[in-house]
């Protein structure tokens, strides 16, 4: 297979096709793990999920178990969750808060800032197993945060995260802004799994196109409860489109039909919530002008960061990450984020608005599963029917629109460009 | 309460909670419905946690009266595209305990396992139904119905049907 070829792109025809073996093929699936997710930049977690000294969460990240913690002093690690004596899990809790951790196999001890802590009597181990290094956690090479965001990267000579996220951080700036005293998750977050190949949820994260066609029954209730809002903002911004942030990245941004919590207001979230979002709404523009706080009450954003980390700034905040398990599999990690000691109402009322639209039991993220799910189902046919088309959008003169494809053709540019890169 | 109250109590919910499986094991989805009193509310915590206040956690459904009536308009539609075609069901009930009651309003609790298949593929949840069942009213009216899912996460990926 000549990887370079599964993506064509004729720029004056308007053209741009994905052949379907990328989402079926064990070989390409063996060279993303090598190609992308041994050299990206990978989402890890939030600041405030280990927020306090000691705190510790496990998590599976680019195929790689790792342990996410402070350690006593404060300082943040990520160490690979492997004993180094003979490689059991050493921390087998989703999450928790110690001062030690130790390995229950042979009880080998590491202190929280990974260092081997066991004292055996003279005799057992050699003077290297103490002061070398060798029986310590090992850490992850790459270890980097923007903003509460923690990044980690498993190629020691990766670019820095903030030359990585390039265009992406202006608009990670915007979510983190949004509270002066920032952001956190909101409990543990949903987990699934999506029998699909994990970049059908890369496109689809960051896809206006497929808006109304799939989701009209979430638009209908919407309506109904008179939560449907499209009249425009009465300001001058009117940014509705797409940027492409440089290495794969890209964003839509366009007026929000729905409420956000932070801070547009819906009639169905009931008049007395009026002048709290209308306060939040005037405390945004006072901090960050007219412009900026408008744009970050009113307009909606869907971002990915290539290649798996996806912040949707919508009818709530979503995180959501997700790896392959198969080509035909991936598992999913999503978490709420709200703002950091919000009020009781408005954090009720957060979480209430995710869940109108986002997750297994929302009433939109489902059909897009089942989208996707199609889809993998449908590349059973790629023999007679070989291509997807990611076209649309491309003979447009000026910018691109926000139902466009140009956003995935970012992805899939960074894709093929890495995906065929020697390793 | 009598021993035999008890269980005659404990009997005349099972044949309720039979009835409820029943409803929705054939799609009749808005006569589901109808079994909850106004003001009820259905949630699914989040798995593999005990974390259990939707205001404080994000769950899976946490729905309020006006909520889960439009979730079951949803389900009414062809274009709730993961129901469509509609996937099969059966609920199974068993474990039926009453552990509370006062003011009319029965705390029940069950385990649950529910099996959905579509396209192929078959989608198994289990776990334990909480309730509060008004049990004053004729026929009984569900005041709220939680379903903890035994699950370290959701396997099946979608919930969709009313588990």
């Amino acid at each position: 297979m000549n990887l370079k070829e599964l993506i064509v792109e004729d720029r004056f025809g308007g053209v741009f096709r994905v052949h379907r073996s990328a989402f079926t093929s064990a070989e390409v699936a063996l060279l993303e793990r090598a190609n992308i997710f041994q050299r990206c930049w990978l989402y890890l977690g939030h600041d405030s999920e280990i927020a306090g000294n000691c705190d510790f969460i496990t998590r599976a990240v680019g195929g790689r178990e790792l342990i996410f913690n402070r350690d006593r002093a404060g300082a943040v690690h990520a160490f690979l969750n492997t004993c180094p004596h003979r490689g059991a899990m050493v921390v087998r809790e989703k999450k928790g808060n110690a001062l030690s951790f130790r390995c229950f196999y042979h009880g080998w001890s590491f202190n929280v800032n990974g260092r081997f802590a066991s004292r055996f009597d003279e005799g057992n181990y050699g003077k290297e197993h103490y002061g070398g290094g060798c029986a310590d956690l090992a850490q992850v090479p790459r270890l980097e945060s923007y903003r509460d965001f923690w990044f980690v990267n498993f190629d020691r000579n990766a670019v820095p995260l903030s030359d990585y996220l390039a265009g992406a951080k202006e608009y990670i700036d915007l979510v983190a802004d949004q509270n002066e005293a920032g952001m956190e998750v909101v409990g543990s977050g949903q987990q699934y799994i999506i029998n699909a190949n994990w970049k059908l949820l890369a496109e689809n994260s960051i896809d206006a196109f497929h808006g109304f066609p799939v989701h009209s029954t979430y638009f209908d209730y919407l309506k109904t409860l008179g939560a449907l809002r499209m009249e425009s903002t009465g300001s001058n911004f009117t940014a509705s489109g797409m940027h492409d942030l440089g290495n794969g990245h890209a964003v839509i941004e366009y007026a929000s039909p729905w409420g956000r919590p932070i801070a547009r207001w819906v009639p169905s979230m009931g008049e007395d919530k009026r002048p709290v979002i209308a306060a939040l709404r005037e405390g945004l523009i006072k901090r960050f002008g007219e412009q900026r706080g408008t744009r970050m009450s009113e307009f909606s954003r869907n971002m990915l960061i290539f290649p798996n980390l996806v912040i949707n700034d919508i009818m709530a905040i979503t995180i959501r990450t997700f790896m392959p398990a198969a080509p035909n599999k991936m598992t999913v990690s999503a978490w709420a984020l709200g703002s950091r000691g919000e009020d009781h109402d408005l954090r009720k009322l957060r979480l209430f608005n995710f869940l109108e639209f986002l997750g297994p039991g929302g009433f939109a993220t489902p059909d897009d599963q089942e989208a996707l799910e199609n889809c993998q189902r449908g590349y059973q046919n790629l023999r007679e029917v070989g291509w997807n088309d990611i076209s649309k959008g491309m003979p447009r003169q000026g910018p691109p629109m926000n139902d466009d494809e140009e956003q995935m053709r970012c992805f899939w540019r960074q894709w093929r460009d890495r995906i065929g890169a020697v390793s | 309460m009598r021993r035999n109250d008890t269980a005659a109590l404990r009997g005349r919910i099972e044949d309720f909670l039979y009835l409820e499986a029943d409803l929705l094991d054939e799609w009749k989805i808005e006569e589901w419905f109808a079994l909850f009193a106004e003001g009820a509310t259905y949630e699914v915590p989040p798995t593999g946690t005990d974390e259990h206040d939707p205001a404080t956690s994000l769950f899976y459904i946490a729905d309020d009266y006006v909520r889960l009536r439009e979730r079951v308009v949803r389900l009414t539609k062809k274009e709730a595209h993961s129901e469509f075609p509609r996937s099969q069901q059966r609920h199974m009930i068993s474990n039926v305990r009453v552990t509370g009651l006062a003011d009319g309003v029965a705390d029940v609790s069950c385990n649950f396992v529910t099996y959905r298949a579509k396209r192929g593929v078959v989608d198994t949840y289990y776990g334990k139904h909480l309730y509060r069942i008004d049990v004053n009213a004729e026929p009984f009216r569900i005041k709220s119905k939680r379903s903890v899912l035994a699950m370290d996460m959701l396997y099946p990926g979608k919930l969709t049907i009313i588990i």
